[in-house]
């Protein structure tokens, strides 16, 4: 074969053809976002503002009804903002635990034997999952909480009472005693676990019955009758909410736009995740629950050691993405006005006129949050799919 | 000899012994076999029996549906204006043809949902609040979904015919609906109600579609520039909350406009929704573009088709055939959270009846009213995910 001697073309080279191609788009993209950000520093002189962060210092002056830290309307709006982010971390914390206690219980009702109860988790599933979860906020909070009685003639069931401005609840709360008591019930914790490995192993050797867990209850006892002849009292008090002149103070006092997005948030998410952990046991091999059958365990223990790990390896990866779901939905809560990241940074914004330094915090935290999460989602799923192999 | 015995004995393994089946086998098999069982059954049968009652007695005798009744208009179509609503039936019309012929063509899902359909159109005829001409209208429905259901099963060339019309159908809608000039403008700050929800989540997904594909192959390709921005911006649109992307088109987006230049408010949560919803299209569609096994690549190289050729005509088809029932699950989410635009002032469903309200004539009917529009909103969500489930099970998708 004749060695050709003229060169391919640059515009037909497949090794120059791909970067022309690359740098055409990169110059492209950068072009278009230059335009656009020119655009928006021209607009902002004309108004008068300049882009910056300075404007965090300045004072606030508007009022956040709920807050975890102290935050009073003189404070900045820096602080503003860190009292809306701790308002996102609860309401996502919280509402990660409670939908995952409601998802994970439904979506097993959903493969109970009983004929009622399947049909009823599923009949929840569909109802609550084909409704907009804003919606489903505003019934909580319009047609829910808001027309329950006012504080002074509030419902209430021994110590609960329900009113218009939210729930109040018995809590606990903190004596000089329950430092010493935690220590001791972690102590007694860690040797029941050690006791109850210790027995288990003997038993598995010796092979006859140890009762390991009978075991590892007793010695966690003994710590907390222990703790109890250290310190002579209870680890906690418990408050009871007692009605004020205005309000209810003591015990534990849930705000009305607090409990309807976190009702709403719940009871929507757990639809999903009831759906997730549904699939996930159903996908595992049916010859495996017939293989642990076989040799005979009992149901508790093959759901225990065999279907659910396997299960779990299935269900992690699109439980995050509703963990997620979760936290990027609690922003709804602007519409009940539940003072969050966004809603604080939607006031701000009205007040201050910083609008693309605040949409940039708010997209800054929001990814934070996706990558804490995910973070943590992927330890957790390493550590269930290193129990496989 | 032998051969005979086979015979009968495969005669008597083909007829079982017939099992005596009772009700009362059944329930004491599927609600009472052992003490939890039962427990759990009375548990849930009772609550099953509270909420009935209570949902029953509000609904007949507490609620006070008058409400809803009045204000029907405002729900469906909010404050078009009433001289020009037959722009809006005409609209209703031209879908209605096009789900007859799709219907006719393709019978299965299609049918079932004009079954649907038909039943909305028949409940709304027969509601006493309904006023005459609107009947006529509803009527002339009915009988156009049944005519074009005739048409769409002779038709020749049908299945073109059909992405031709829905192609075609959506710029006459707009049409109607718009006028743009040759009729009489209406104006973006008067398309509310049910029909705004619709057309929003109809745009969304339609426009974010192409995108949403485009990222993918992005995302897919060999070429690093192209595959980080595509990266880059899928995982920072998934990352923030739809909410924060509206107000963005609410409030930054003019900002970065030349001056002078205005987008109308309504087409730039269109465009804020479309660019949330491609983002997560796109991994949809990464997901059906990774379950294509290597051997069709390689395939498509050997009879020397080059990569544009191999992704049009080998890869895609394929990939999104496989991914048709997610899609229709992004669809629904989607059109469930156009809910959101009514907390950046568009009046779409849920706007209208956070104004019905509070409107003094019907204070403190909060339930009758949000009770109404989450069931609409239900209906056409519920019969997405039924249609879904259909195609899913026809693809065979779940059994591979």
């Amino acid at each position: 074969m004749r060695e050709s001697k003229v060169s391919t073309p640059f515009w037909r080279d497949n090794r120059i053809l791909p970067v022309l191609f690359q740098i055409g788009f990169a110059i492209l993209v950068v072009l278009f976002f230059g335009y656009l950000i020119s655009n928006a520093i021209n607009g902002l002189n004309r108004l008068g503002i300049n882009f910056g962060f300075q404007f965090l210092r300045r004072t606030a002056s508007f009022n956040i009804a709920e807050s975890l830290i102290d935050y009073q309307p003189t404070d900045t709006y820096a602080r503003a903002m860190i009292v809306g982010v701790l308002n996102t971390l609860r309401i996502a914390v919280i509402g990660i635990i409670l939908t995952t206690v409601l998802g994970v219980s439904v979506g097993i009702a959903r493969l109970s034997n009983n004929w009622l109860v399947r049909k009823l988790s599923g009949l929840y599933i569909e109802v609550f999952r084909n409704t907009p979860l804003l919606v489903q906020i505003f019934i909580w909070y319009f047609a829910v909480i808001l027309p329950l009685p006012q504080v002074q003639d509030s419902y209430s069931m021994g110590d609960f009472y329900f009113n218009n401005r939210g729930i109040a609840i018995p809590w606990f709360t903190a004596n000089s005693h329950t430092f010493i008591w935690v220590i001791i019930s972690i102590i007694g914790l860690v040797s029941a676990v050690i006791v109850w490995k210790y027995q288990l192993n003997k038993q598995l050797k010796l092979g006859t019955k140890r009762f390991p867990t009978l075991w590892a209850i007793t010695t966690l006892i003994i710590s907390f009758i222990l703790a109890w002849l250290v310190t002579q009292s209870g680890p906690v008090h418990i408050s009871r909410p007692e009605l004020g002149n205005f309000n209810f103070s003591g015990g534990l006092r849930l705000s009305a736009e607090f409990l309807a997005i976190l009702a709403g948030l719940v009871i929507y998410t757990a639809t999903y995740i009831a759906e997730i952990v549904r699939a996930g046991i159903q996908s595992v091999n049916k010859g495996q629950t017939e293989a642990a059958q076989a040799i005979g365990l009992k149901s508790s223990t093959m759901m225990r050691l065999v279907i659910l790990p396997q299960a779990v390896r299935i269900i992690i990866p699109p439980i995050t993405s509703q963990y997620l779901n979760l936290t990027k939905n609690s922003s709804l809560a602007i519409a009940v006005g539940y003072q969050e990241l966004v809603g604080v940074g939607n006031t701000s914004l009205n007040q201050s006129g910083h609008a693309i330094e605040i949409i940039l915090i708010m997209i800054v935290v929001y990814l934070t949050l996706s990558l804490i999460t995910s973070l943590f989602m992927n330890i957790f799923n390493k550590k269930t799919q290193l129990v496989e192999r | 000899m032998s051969v005979d015995l086979k015979l009968v004995e495969a005669k008597q393994m083909i007829a079982p012994p017939s099992q005596s089946f009772s009700m009362w086998v059944w329930i004491r098999k599927n609600l009472f076999n052992n003490w939890y069982n039962m427990l759990l059954t009375l548990l849930a049968g009772s609550l099953l029996v509270y909420i009935s009652y209570a949902t029953l007695t509000w609904v007949f005798t507490e609620a006070q549906w008058a409400v809803i009744g009045d204000n029907y208009k405002l729900f469906m179509v909010g404050q078009y204006p009433i001289l020009a609503l037959w722009r809006i039936w005409s609209a209703l019309t031209m879908m209605t043809f096009m789900f007859g012929i799709s219907a006719g063509t393709f019978k299965g899902t299609m049918l079932r949902l004009c079954y649907i359909l038909s039943t909305i159109y028949l409940v709304h005829i027969i509601a006493p609040f309904t006023e005459n001409t609107s009947k006529i209208w509803l009527t002339a429905q009915l009988v156009m979904l049944v005519i074009s259901y005739f048409i769409g099963s002779k038709i020749p060339y049908a299945k073109r015919f059909n992405i031709v019309g829905w192609v075609i159908s959506i710029p006459i809608i707009l049409f109607f609906i718009h006028g743009f000039g040759i009729l009489p403008v209406i104006r973006t700050n008067v398309w509310n109600g049910l029909m705004l929800t619709l057309m929003l989540a109809a745009v969304a997904i339609i426009l974010s579609f192409p995108i949403g594909v485009l990222l993918a192959l992005g995302r897919t390709s060999k070429l690093s520039v192209i595959k980080y921005f595509c990266i880059g911006y899928i995982e920072l649109i998934r990352g923030i909350p739809l909410i924060t992307i509206l107000f963005m088109a609410q409030i930054l987006f003019p900002l970065f406009l030349p001056t002078g230049l205005t987008i109308d408010n309504l087409l730039r949560v269109m465009l804020g929704a479309t660019f949330f919803t491609a983002a997560y299209m796109a991994e949809n569609v990464r997901g059906g573009l990774q379950s294509i096994p290597n051997g069709q690549y390689e395939a498509a190289k050997t009879i020397g088709l080059n990569p544009v050729q191999t992704t049009a005509f080998v890869i895609l088809p394929q990939a999104l055939r496989a991914i048709i029932p997610t899609i229709v699950g992004q669809s629904i989410s989607m059109f469930k959270d156009t809910s959101l635009v009514a907390i950046v002032g568009l009046v779409d469903l849920l706007g209208i009846a956070q104004s019905v309200k509070s409107n003094p004539e019907f204070l403190g009917r909060h339930m009758e009213v949000y009770v109404f529009i989450a069931f609409v909103y239900w209906v056409i969500a519920y019969s997405m995910s039924y249609s879904s489930r259909r195609i899913e099970k026809s693809l065979g998708v779940g059994e591979r």
